[in-house]
């Protein structure tokens, strides 16, 4: 399906499916993140169960920690 | 006082009003690496009239690339980041204020130098660091605001005490993730950036225009061209342990345990930090040391030497510095030894 993550289109493939998908397959699931889908932010224990829709406005804020 | 202010003065959401405001607040900037040192900078020049900067560490020549103030000579001279911030800062302004602590966040220290700040910027590198200021900063009802950048990613978010989440209620929905220490490096531009927001907020706080505030989680990627301003309101929680309900100040009572030692993020360095009011005799240090043999410079503001290919850097409160090793055990071992050839004492 077709989303778009922060603010760019991405074609996913199909097995990714839902929002813990798309962390493992941006290889991000180390990183502290705070995700979006379309407005609201998903609440970190419904990322395996969080089904993604073509369409899906995702932003995803990486907690980067250097100053 | 003449019209070096002029510019900013003219500017509407300031004007002669705001001017006068600034000129009489105080300012806390925890860190003076790259955030603090850019921020620093636009606070002296804007007449910020009290400027509270706090570092532990000390120049470097790899500190050049990204942090303003600083010159080829203070690495040259080991100087630490507050005493050469302070000695720029007031040459760029000498009607501010500058109070330069060379030293590591502590309860004390901040009840000491930072509880009458109108607002305070995080300009550290470490969330241990960050959750402490989170949780002292909503003690003494004291507005903040979080920075942080890496490679070309800034993040920055205001936090206000009992209004917005704070920065516990932020890290707490975030998955589990071991504190790994990331070595992608950094480019000047993200960390300008991320400076700049929060100066405007700070800008914001000092004029009292809390109407103007962003009010959002503000992310940004340079590089790849990603902008998010995301509203993460949602997210305070009122049963956190830092500014919920039944508010324990966590961070708080864990600093105070007595020795903690961490390796600092791609530097293959280990700090070590003794108890809070621990005050090191650094002349009779540098004495034994010397009668020891060991090469020892002495700047009046830090000791360093070198033991077994290992470079050490001593400060006057007892902390250290031991460069070449991310052994913590093996580094504390080395810490034990040269201080028992010391004189320490407590301070009040
Ligand atoms: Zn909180």
């Amino acid at each position: 399906m077709k989303v778009t993550i922060n603010g760019q289109e991405v074609q996913l493939p199909e097995q990714v499916q839902t929002i813990s998908g798309i962390r493992k397959h941006f290889n991000i699931e180390q990183a502290l993140t705070i995700i979006e889908q379309n407005k609201k932010i998903v609440d970190k224990n419904k990322y395996d169960s969080q089904a993604l829709s073509d369409g899906d406005r995702i932003e995803i804020v990486h907690f980067v920690g250097g100053g | 006082m003449n019209n070096r202010y002029d510019r900013q003065v003219r500017f509407d959401g300031i004007g002669e009003q705001g001017q006068k405001k600034i000129l009489m607040k105080h300012v806390g900037i925890i860190g003076a690496g790259a955030l603090g040192t850019h921020v620093a900078e636009t606070l002296i020049r804007a007449g910020i009239g009290y400027l509270s900067i706090i570092d532990r560490d000390y120049v470097e020549y790899s500190n050049l690339q990204r942090q303003c103030l600083y010159t080829e000579r203070d690495a040259g001279e080991v100087l630490p980041k507050a005493v050469a911030a302070k000695k720029h800062l007031e040459q760029i302004n000498h009607n501010g204020h500058v109070n330069a602590i060379v030293g590591e966040l502590s309860g004390k220290l901040f009840s000491d130098k930072f509880s009458t700040c109108d607002v305070i910027v995080d300009a550290t590198d470490n969330f241990e660091t960050r959750l402490l200021l989170n949780d002292l900063a909503i003690k003494y009802k004291i507005p903040w605001i979080f920075g942080g950048c890496l490679g070309s990613k800034g993040l920055t978010y205001t936090i206000i005490p009992d209004e917005t989440p704070c920065l516990s209620c932020l890290m707490n929905h975030m998955p589990f993730s071991n504190d790994s220490c990331d070595l992608s490096g950094v480019i000047a531009p993200i960390v300008e950036w991320v400076a700049t927001q929060q100066v405007v907020e700070v800008f914001k706080l000092l004029v009292e225009d809390h109407t103007a505030l962003r009010g959002t989680l503000l992310y940004e990627d340079m590089w790849t061209n990603e902008h998010i301003s995301m509203n993460v309101q949602t997210l305070k929680n009122p049963l956190c342990l830092s500014c919920g309900r039944h508010r324990t100040h966590p961070y708080l009572s864990e600093s105070k345990k007595r020795y903690r030692t961490s390796v600092l993020c791609g530097r293959d360095t280990v700090h070590i930090r003794p108890e809070e009011n621990m005050k090191l005799d650094m002349s009779y240090m540098k004495q034994m040391l010397m009668k020891d043999e060991l090469p020892c410079v002495d700047n009046g503001f830090l000791l360093h030497t070198c033991i077994d290919g290992h470079r050490l850097i001593l400060f006057q409160d007892g902390r250290a510095l031991i460069h070449n090793t991310s052994d913590m055990k093996w580094a504390m071992k080395l810490y034990m030894e040269v201080i028992r050839k010391g004189r320490t004492c407590l301070t009040e």
